[in-house]
């Protein structure tokens, strides 16, 4: 049985589509099959971001139609052979997609993937909800700052009611918090929220907490997600938020106790 | 061994009861449906009971087929008739449903012809049972931005946090055992004993009747601290707890 993991947020450009190529290239390095799906349909990005664009033919909303298979549309990264993109169209919109169209995929894909990665387009409309209906998991990424705060609550209230587990009663969509673009230093300064505060405010667990870096725009120009970026500390707080999210305990990094050397860092570089 | 293939049992099953007052075909479908419409979940496949005690005396025929046939068209399950008068037996005969008896219906009991007191004491006594089991609604999850509940008729218990931008209602009290960071508006129907309790105020709004405050007045005294409140004389009252 593949586990299909949602990446959504309510609020646009807090860094869904890089956790989702992070993540879904973190699983398929640990040797996982799979497939990270772009639910943006209109507003084509995964592709770019894990450097695969000019190898699209096929999309998400040709197989929905039968325009297309899914081995067309699938296309399999160049880094790691357990991972494959299937990418949203360019040309259409959101009601190119329908509840049914998006089972039939996603239990065609279950037959051969570990991991079926869902990225979520931003808002709470359609789009977004499709993307999540069907999550047995859910990754709610977030920024430290009050707005996508109060739009990661709406989601996690719409992932409770409105996704198929809420409505046929089963466990709930288990929930897990990303916290991106984390800045120690001006947590300290009082310009940003700090893990506790957001916790607080969301409570649900948290899954990771990646510093804000510059490794993430290169890595998002040069379409190679950060992850395979060994000396990036964005990465190596992806690689740590992969190993949590396949059950294992580790310290969080890069908050409390690496804070100094973060700022030391951080300094010792102006 | 023979295996047993049934068991009788007495039960008490609640059901609506329909208290028919007059009937024609027109006038009773379009409010009916209104009626529905208001909650159309709510009535969906529900059993009721239709009570011809309280119709008008002079109405000596009624079509109940019609009746049965409209009360099926939005989903509800006519199940039985209610008659203490004998002006209809044979219609209600003619529609195969059976008719209960006024004891039959209220309490199950064998006991035969209640007299006008005694069925008016019955009736006390329901409505203060009535009072004393009023339903409070029960809500373990946290309520998010966006979400709103509505606890009808009763009080409000929610065991997590009500996120700002969330919105808790209720006819009775409003009990959160966790931060109230959203709007929290008890006793909605005019209730103005009814109270707002939490274990960690951060409240956006507080409406006690349709009395309310701001979270300005609340930072003052009670902020993140346990709370409750209540309303003195029209003016809301802020108390640590």
């Amino acid at each position: 049985m593949a586990e299909i993991i949602v990446v959504t947020s309510g609020k646009g450009g807090v860094g869904k589509t890089t956790t989702s190529a992070a993540i879904g290239s973190g699983l398929a390095i640990r040797g996982h099959k799979t497939v990270i799906i772009d639910f943006d349909v209109g507003l084509r990005n995964l592709d770019l971001i894990m450097g695969c664009e000019r190898r699209v033919v096929y999309d998400f909303v040709n197989v929905l139609n039968n325009e297309a298979n899914l081995n067309q549309a699938l296309i399999k990264d160049k880094r790691n052979e357990n991972l494959f993109i299937l990418p949203a169209s360019q040309t259409r919109d959101k009601d190119a997609l329908t509840l049914d169209g998006v089972q039939t995929i996603l239990n065609e894909l279950a037959e051969t993937f570990d991991f079926i990665i869902c990225d979520s387009p931003a808002g709470i409309e359609k789009g977004a909800q499709m993307a999540l209906y069907y999550a047995d998991q859910a990754i709610v990424v977030t920024n430290p700052e009050v707005s996508s705060v109060r739009d990661s609550d709406r989601i996690l209230g719409i992932l409770q009611s409105k996704s198929l587990r809420a409505e046929t009663g089963e466990d709930p969509v288990k929930e897990h918090l990303l916290l991106t673009r984390y800045n120690p230093m001006r947590v300290t300064e009082g310009e940003m929220l700090s893990v506790t505060d957001v916790e607080e405010i969301l409570a649900i667990p948290l899954l990771g907490v990646i510093p804000e870096s510059e490794a993430v725009l290169k890595a998002s120009n040069q379409g190679i997600p950060v992850i395979f970026d060994e000396t990036a500390d964005a990465g190596h707080a992806y690689q740590d938020a992969v190993s949590r999210l396949l059950g294992e305990k580790i310290e969080f990094r890069f908050l409390e106790v690496e804070k100094k050397g973060l700022l030391k860092r951080l300094l010792g570089a102006k | 061994m023979s295996d047993t293939c049934f068991q009788l049992k007495g039960s008490v099953v609640t059901t609506f009861i329909l208290e028919l007052l007059h009937f024609s075909l027109d006038e009773f479908t379009l409010q009916l449906e209104e009626k529905i419409n208001q909650a159309p979940m709510f009535f969906k496949q529900s059993p009721v009971i239709i009570s011809l005690d309280k119709i008008d005396e002079n109405i000596t025929e009624l079509n109940l087929n019609e009746l049965l046939l409209t009360c099926r068209k939005f989903n509800l399950q006519p199940m039985a008739f209610k008659c203490s008068h004998n002006r209809f037996l044979n219609s209600i005969k003619a529609t195969g449903l059976t008719l209960l008896s006024d004891n039959a219906s209220r309490a199950g009991t064998k006991a035969s012809a209640t007299s006008e007191i005694s069925d008016n004491k019955i009736d006390k006594t329901d409505i203060k049972n009535n009072t004393a089991y009023h339903t409070s609604k029960l809500i373990s999850r946290p309520v998010r931005s966006g979400q709103q509940i509505y606890a009808a008729g009763g009080d409000l218990i929610i065991l997590s946090q009500v996120s700002e931008g969330a919105e808790v209602l209720a006819d009775g009290n409003i009990h959160i055992y966790g931060a109230l960071r959203g709007r929290a508006l008890a006793g909605v129907k005019g209730n103005t004993d009814a109270r707002v309790f939490c274990t960690k105020m951060e409240a956006e709004l507080i409406s006690i009747a349709g009395n309310f405050m701001l979270s300005d007045s609340l930072r003052e005294k009670v902020w993140k601290q346990s709370a409750q409140v209540y309303l003195d004389e029209q003016i809301l009252q802020v108390e640590p707890v």
